[in-house]
């Protein structure tokens, strides 16, 4: 059965069609590893080949990976979620409730988005403090650690904007704390808390700009700038490694050469 | 011109070494050669595949977490019902611990804005390159400027009540001077680590320190009115 399902798979990669979407294909040989990645727009941020020292889970403990991990879930799970609800006065919170008790997994998908949510922002936090004592900042990588800090902005910003969505006591106050304190910004404060809001306090107005900048406008500037990171993660020679970190592996066998079907 | 050439040229689709590449050294300086032939691995799978298990990994952690602790919801916001304390989220609550002793323009505003300007610019000045233990330098003048600094920040921190904020100041303080007067070949080995800190190390691991503290006292720490009460009598 699994081999038939293996022909079957087989055969459909060869397909005219197929190859025309995924022109490297996978399979077996290093050439067709290479395509995999540099025929692959996303896939293309990165090069096709890695140094293994880079990979070692001491360089970087999977941090950033993580919180790529975290964006993942985030965005998957607010799309969802924006099927049940509406950002306005005061349907909002009703919509909320009912994701708690009516839609079915609705409580788990909340749930979900919540705590992932919080595990973005600390691990953002935690990456860029691994960098740093990695000291992985020091150039070539200092615009990297820049382009880190405009994610971590973004992560917060993400992350306070989702706060008001709920429209419960809260987030409501939450939020009033956060816009008070950015109302003492001397000459421009009130004008900058009148933007933020679209008013002088927290109302339906602000709820709708927090949604359209937590649904759309923040999320585009996340995968814009995780995108130049990855991308000059490539530029900068690849991650930070240490002249005194071992070159190669403990000796293993010899790999056998994998020969490719035609 | 256009004569068929008498050869090709091409790539075998089954090279497992890395290509070699040539370096023109130009001015007269030897090519110093560190890593000749470094160990490199395909991307696509040994990254992306470690990548997408620890992905994996942690959307297991989240998923059992979501199922056993739900998302807090209060009742609906009320302008008129102020609660006690109101609190920012968590990754805020230093600030808002800040706003507690200095004006909202100093905590809300000049503290974020230059913490975020310090941030960025750590990778270009030389001081945060440095790789030398502190004091090994210049040993004399540094000792002089870490003293005027950590006096100088206590007695702030005294003079407008931020106990809360001293503590781990004086705790890294300490720390550092034990490193002072530590040597990078002493026999134990937490001194020698300790000796061997550049500056950046110590500004960071002290601003690491003071947002855990802010942070989990803001969190746990803080009841009605900003006053003090243990999370565990509620
Ligand atoms: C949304 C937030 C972020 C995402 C998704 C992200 C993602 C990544 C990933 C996947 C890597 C590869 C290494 C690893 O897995 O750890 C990386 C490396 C790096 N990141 Fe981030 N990052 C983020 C925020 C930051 C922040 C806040 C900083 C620091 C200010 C930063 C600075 C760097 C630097 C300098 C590197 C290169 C590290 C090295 O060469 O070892 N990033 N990032």
């Amino acid at each position: 059965m699994a081999g038939k399902i293996d022909d079957y798979l087989a055969k459909l990669e060869r397909t005219r069609v197929w190859r025309s979407v995924f022109r490297g294909g996978t399979g077996s040989s290093t050439l067709r590893r290479a395509l995999a990645i540099q025929q692959n727009v996303f896939l293309h941020l990165f090069s096709t080949k890695v140094r293994r020292r880079m990979l070692r889970f001491n360089a970087t403990w999977y941090l950033g990976t993580l919180t790529l991990g975290t964006f993942l879930i985030l965005v998957t799970t607010g799309i969802l979620l924006m099927l049940y609800y509406r950002p306005a006065v005061p349907q909002a919170y009703a919509d909320v409730k009912d994701l708690q008790f009516v839609v079915s997994s609705g409580l788990f998908l909340r749930n979900l988005h919540r705590w992932a949510a919080h595990t973005m922002v600390l691990l953002a936090f935690a990456h860029l403090f691994r960098v740093f004592y990695r000291g992985a900042y020091r150039p070539p990588r200092e615009f990297n650690w820049v382009i880190g800090i405009v994610l971590l902005m973004i992560t917060l910003l993400l992350s306070y904007t989702g706060y008001l969505l709920p429209w419960d006591q809260l987030a409501y106050w939450a939020i009033t704390v956060g816009s008070n304190i950015s109302a003492t910004v001397p000459v421009i404060g009130e004008k900058v808390r009148f933007l933020m809001l679209g008013g002088h306090q927290v109302n339906a107005n602000a709820l709708l700009r927090f949604y359209v900048l937590h649904c759309v406008i923040l999320p585009l500037a996340a995968v814009l700038f995780i995108a130049v990171h990855f991308w000059h993660i490539r530029k900068d020679g690849g991650l930070y490694v240490r002249q005194s970190e071992p070159v190669r592996e403990p000796a293993k066998e010899d790999e056998s050469v994998e020969l490719e079907k035609v | 011109m256009t004569e068929p050439k008498d050869f090709t040229a091409g790539v075998g689709s089954d090279i497992k070494k890395s290509q070699k590449r040539v370096l023109f050294v130009t001015r007269r300086t030897s090519a110093q050669v560190r890593v000749f032939d470094e160990e490199r691995v395909q991307t696509y799978p040994e990254a992306l595949f470690r990548a997408a298990l620890a992905i994996e990994l942690l959307t297991i952690a989240l998923v059992l977490i979501s199922l056993f602790f739900n998302a807090p919801l209060e009742g609906l916001a009320d302008p008129t019902n102020t609660p006690n304390p109101a609190k920012a989220p968590w990754y805020f609550l230093g600030l808002q611990e800040m706003l507690h002793y200095f004006p909202p323009v100093v905590a809300g505003v000049l503290i974020p804005m230059v913490l975020v300007i310090a941030l960025v610019v750590i990778p270009y000045f030389n001081v945060n390159i440095e790789a030398d233990g502190l004091f090994l330098k210049n040993r004399g003048r540094r000792l002089n400027i870490f003293y005027a600094g950590a006096i100088g920040l206590s007695l702030f921190l005294w003079f407008f009540h931020v106990y809360v904020a001293l503590i781990p100041t004086l705790l890294i303080v300490a720390i550092m001077l034990v490193a002072a007067f530590s040597s990078p070949a002493s026999p134990q080995p937490l001194r020698r680590y300790l000796a061997s800190k550049p500056v950046s190390w110590w500004v960071m691991t002290w601003f690491l320190l003071e947002l855990i503290v802010l942070t989990v006292v803001g969190t746990f720490f803080r009841g009605p009115g900003w006053s003090w009460v243990l999370p565990w009598r509620s």
